[in-house]
């Protein structure tokens, strides 16, 4: 049955593929036909020194905008409020945790009463293995020797989180209920998630002046939008039978939501907090360059003085708390799945939260009284001697020698490589994306949306594509495409290889699953000394850096598709007389089709997401004006023209991918 | 610790736990409290200092709040001034790590009361000093900024004739990489400096293409490798700058800077101006009446102090408040000319 309905597919598949397949490489051969007869005309191109009328315009609008901020009532009653607001809640959680308050030269929770107090609450949210995990990890970035600057971050980044879902849950609730809100909240959605934060730093600084508040609302534009899109899709997935039950029942709509919806949709909802949590945490470096305390400082100071051993010793401290929070999380919803299906939390539990919750409260105590347990100590007295504890230094000093020892061994292989890639791949394909003239590039990419995602997927690219000529940056834009395409074809490479792998063995899961963890939480800054080193500033560099942080989703998205084949399936191959290599490629890959295709989607917005990183390491092009914009006041409307170019070219490479995997899916259903 | 009690009943981790938390209970017994007088000195902040019990009685000072641009040679001036402000004048000192642009906006809200190395900056001098009037010239800060194209010293020691600008063409070849399109590459770098090297190279006919590394950060990194692996390398870059104690780079002679050639920003063909940093002082803050006022607008040191100070922090991974104090201490005539006499 199972070997019945996959040959199905494949046959369906194979029906519409190669007249598709016709269409794109007769499209492609157009294209180099053009490029050939038309090379070099009407390629839009600008200098990196030269403005257009609408950068000027964008500088003016800034400059007008810092004029008016005294006399304004929008200022008076509005920003400034909000800032005021924002920062007493922040600095509110920096007084329970991180800094001096109240009078006292300690936090009001010292170190001892944060773990004990973080691995209660995880145990009493989670399970008692992520409280103890919670607690653990706490006590490794104090010994790190970065108790207080770990404690900051999670004031700002715990603030941040709060007020997004203090927004993002009702409006991810409307958007779930109804879909014009869909409509007309996910372009503003797109736009927060894949605008560069450092298009806004400044003007952010503006509005809500230097201090917690602007580095507040920084994180919050970015991490806000994974919750309000998943609430909406937990929301939309409880099956309309349900709903429709409980309202013949007689209950409103609002019953209905707070009786049926919310708490079918709790576990999802849980999984928006994640995605929020952890897109808070990738803020705390770029937050750093407006004086967000905590991680993020020690971060940018080691980079001034390219000082691998300690940004790397602070990064670690940021994966460490993004991965307690993300099992905790997980835990939480998959408690909340449980609890839900028994319908009342296990009465065994209470006493054991109560008698926890006991204990923390006494280290609490402890930790406002004694120094010991309020300040964490950098060595401890044991029989008259005094040891220490720190191993700051010590992770510092590996990372410094392992990456010394990689320079040594490596560089010259690397360069070789580097130079392969770019004169192979990355220089024709860049050259035939700015030699050709624009409007051949504009009827290539309609025409390839209208072949691979339809005639919607059509509209938006021309669409994007008309207002990336408007930003004035069209070469600049067809330069960062080019790395960005070439930087997903290798990001999935290493996504399909290593989530085939992951996919077929568990025991490949468990060691590969933290690295990747690492690899999406570890801030791109702290690889970018070494990455320099290795590769030299230049295009590859900003395509390597971008694989580090988008190959892990990839390669995670990947194994997942390959682990939801059914194993009938493969069982069914493999008794056919399949080898391995036949079960990958003719039954898992394509029955995965769906994940892989998403796994491009995610890529590929993940790739966009480094293109101002790469700017910092010789990219060029898009990045390269965004952190000019960012550091010159008369770029800064420049800047601005090319964080909407990214922003455009994002929507315009996710709805073409996006509306490929749907034909996918319908394609794999016929 | 507590979290083992929500361990499902298996007695014997919960005892254990119970037994660890009354023994952590009685070793607490024993330890300093939060209060004493080693707990509020090992509370103190290394910033946000209280103020000094040595402080002569002056003019009450209060919260001093500096801005500190991301580069070491900035962070050792802010160093420095903040270590005296704090130590000799009792200052509530603030340092708040911000870029050049933010923190201007700063001088106007109040939250940012001096800049104390400005490089020109003529944009942000309009915008602010003869604009909206919330920030002031305060004097140069006695250091020299020099710009301009560099190469590594084992490429001048080679290539005797190379750090005269009209001999680069002979040498373009060496300098191609994957990102110059088959000429020679002129690294450039930190969007965070004016730079004229494209109108540069175009003026002064050189086979150059410039390449935007894009950090201070990748250029130090191209230039390190330059020297230790014998790579031909030229690049952008400027003193006073820490890493030249570690790579003493030399600097390529271009024409000479005359003033006003460098007027039209497209014909310039000449090299860049030296550059007199100064100091910039919010209105507000001048008007404030504190003492630091005073000790920003004295305080003025060399190149080589600054070198000294930024070493400390960049190569001996000092803290600043170490490597001010180190300093401080080492030139005491120096300080107390930024002082009150008396």
């Amino acid at each position: 049955m199972a070997i019945l309905t996959s040959t199905g597919a494949l046959a369906g598949v194979r029906a519409r593929a190669p007249r598709r397949l016709v269409s794109v490489g007769g499209l492609l051969l157009g294209w180099l036909v053009l490029w050939v007869v038309l090379r070099g005309h009407d390629t839009l191109s600008l200098s990196p020194s030269a403005l257009t009328p609408l950068h000027r315009w964008f500088n003016d609008l800034n400059d007008a905008i810092g004029r008016s901020r005294n006399s304004n009532p929008l200022f008076l009653y509005f920003f400034n409020e909000i800032r005021a607001a924002l920062d007493t809640l922040v600095t509110f959680v920096q007084g329970l945790i991180a800094q001096p308050a109240y009078g006292r030269p300690i936090p009001v929770v010292g170190w001892l009463g944060v773990v004990a107090l973080g691995g209660w609450a995880a145990a009493a949210l989670g399970n008692i293995r992520v409280g103890l995990l919670a607690a653990a990890g706490l006590v490794f970035v104090g010994l790190q020797g970065l108790w207080r600057e770990s404690m900051d971050t999670l004031a700002l980044t715990v603030s941040a989180v709060l007020v997004a879902l203090l927004i993002g849950i009702p409006l991810g609730v409307w958007v779930g209920l109804s879909p014009r809100a869909t409509r007309s909240v996910t372009p503003v959605l797109d736009f927060m998630q894949t605008m560069p934060a450092f298009v806004y730093l400044a003007p952010m600084t503006l509005l809500f002046q230097i201090g917690p508040a602007s580095a507040t609302i920084t994180t919050l534009i970015f991490a806000m939008p994974p919750t309000v899109r998943i609430t909406g899709y937990g929301i939309r997935s409880v099956s309309s039978s349900v709903v429709e039950a409980s309202e013949s029942l007689g209950s409103t709509r609002l019953q209905a939501l707070r009786s049926v919806m919310l708490p079918l949709a709790k576990r999802t909802i849980v999984l928006g907090i994640n995605q929020t949590i952890m897109a808070a945490f990738a803020m705390v470096t770029v937050a750093a360059l407006i004086d967000a305390p905590g991680l993020g400082k020690v971060i940018i100071k080691a980079l001034t003085i390219l000082d691998v051993g300690a940004s790397f010793n602070a990064g670690l401290a940021i994966v460490v708390l993004a991965v307690v929070l993300d099992r905790v999380t997980t835990a939480a919803s998959e408690r909340v799945e449980v609890s839900r299906r028994r319908g009342r939390p296990s009465p065994a539990r209470r006493p054991l939260v109560i008698g926890g919750l006991v204990i923390a409260l006494v280290c609490v105590y402890l930790s406002r009284t004694y120094l010991w347990a309020a300040e964490f100590p950098s060595t401890i007295q044991l029989g008259g001697r005094s040891i220490s504890v720190g191993v700051g230094s010590r992770i510092a000093q590996a990372a410094d020698s392992t990456s010394a020892w990689v320079l040594d061994h490596f560089s010259g292989v690397t360069n070789g490589f580097r130079d392969l890639v770019t004169v192979r791949l990355l220089n024709p394909f860049q050259s035939l994306l700015t030699d050709s003239p624009w409007f051949v590039v504009v009827l290539v990419v309609v025409g390839l949306a209208l072949v691979v995602g339809g005639r919607t997927a059509a509209i938006t690219a021309a669409v994007c594509l008309a207002l990336l000529i408007a930003t004035g940056l069209w070469e600049d834009a067809m330069t960062t495409l080019a790395s960005t395409l070439v930087a997903t074809v290798l990001t999935m490479v290493l996504g399909i290889g290593f989530g085939v792998w992951m996919g077929r063995s568990m025991r490949a899961d468990r060691l590969l699953r933290p690295l990747l963890d690492a690899g999406q939480t570890m801030p791109a800054f702290v690889y970018l000394v070494p990455f320099l080193a290795l590769f030299a500033a230049s295009r590859f560099t900003a395509i390597v850096a971008a694989i580090a942080y988008a190959a892990p989703v990839a390669t995670k998205i990947v194994a997942d598709g390959i682990r939801g084949v059914p194993t009938t399936s493969v069982e069914a191959a493999v008794a056919a007389g399949s080898n391995t290599w036949q079960v990958i490629t003719k039954v898992q890959l394509p029955m995965a089709r769906r994940a892989l295709t998403l796994a491009t989607n995610q890529g590929l917005i993940y790739v966009l997401s480094m293109v101002v990183v790469g700017g910092l390491v010789g990219a060029g092009a898009l990045g390269y004006d965004v952190v000019a914009g960012f550091s010159q006041s008369n770029l800064f409307g420049k800047g601005l023209a090319a964080g909407l170019a990214i922003v455009l070219l994002g929507i315009m490479l996710d709805r073409i991918t996006r509306a490929a995997a749907d034909r996918a899916q319908t394609t794999a259903h016929l | 610790m507590s979290p083992t009690i929500l361990a499902r009943p298996t007695r014997g981790i919960s005892t254990v736990v119970a037994v660890a938390g009354l023994a952590l209970v009685l070793a607490g017994c024993g330890g300093a409290k939060v209060g004493d007088s080693a707990g509020a000195s090992a509370g103190a902040t290394s910033t946000g200092g209280s103020s000094s019990s040595g402080a002569p009685a002056a003019a009450k000072c209060g919260t001093f709040n500096i801005a500190v641009n991301p580069w070491v040679g900035y962070e050792a001036d802010a160093a420095v001034v903040a270590y005296v402000a704090q130590k000799d004048l009792g200052c509530t000192v603030v340092k708040k790590d911000l870029k050049e642009e933010v923190s201007w906006q700063g001088f106007g809200t109040g939250e940012v009361d001096v800049v104390l190395e400005n490089w020109g900056h003529d944009d942000l001098v309009k915008k602010y000093i003869d604009g909206d009037k919330s920030a002031m010239d305060a004097g140069p800060t006695g250091n020299k900024g020099i710009i301009g194209w560099y190469v590594a010293p084992w490429m001048a020691k080679k290539y005797p004739d190379i750090t005269d600008g009209k001999n680069l063409n002979t040498y373009a070849s060496m300098f191609k990489t994957s990102e110059s399109g088959g000429k020679g590459q002129l690294l450039d770098g930190d969007p965070s400096f004016v730079t004229n090297d494209e109108a540069l190279v175009k003026n002064l006919k050189l086979d150059y293409k410039v390449v935007y590394a894009g950090s201070e950060a990748a250029l130090i990194q191209a230039f390190r490798q330059s020297e230790k692996n014998k790579t031909p390398v030229i690049g952008y870059f400027y003193e006073p700058q820490w890493f030249l104690s570690e790579v003493p780079l030399v600097k390529v002679n271009l024409p000479a800077y005359t003033a006003g050639c460098d007027a039209n920003a497209e014909k310039v063909a000449c090299d860049y101006p030296e550059y007199i940093l100064n100091k910039v002082m919010s209105t507000k803050f001048v008007a404030s009446g504190s003492p630091a006022v005073d000790l920003v607008k004295k305080f003025g040191w060399t190149n080589d102090d600054q070198n000294v100070v930024a070493k400390y922090i960049a190569q001996d991974k000092m803290s600043a408040e170490d490597a001010a104090k180190k300093w401080v201490e080492a030139n005491p005539d120096k300080v107390k000319a930024w002082l009150p006499a008396g």
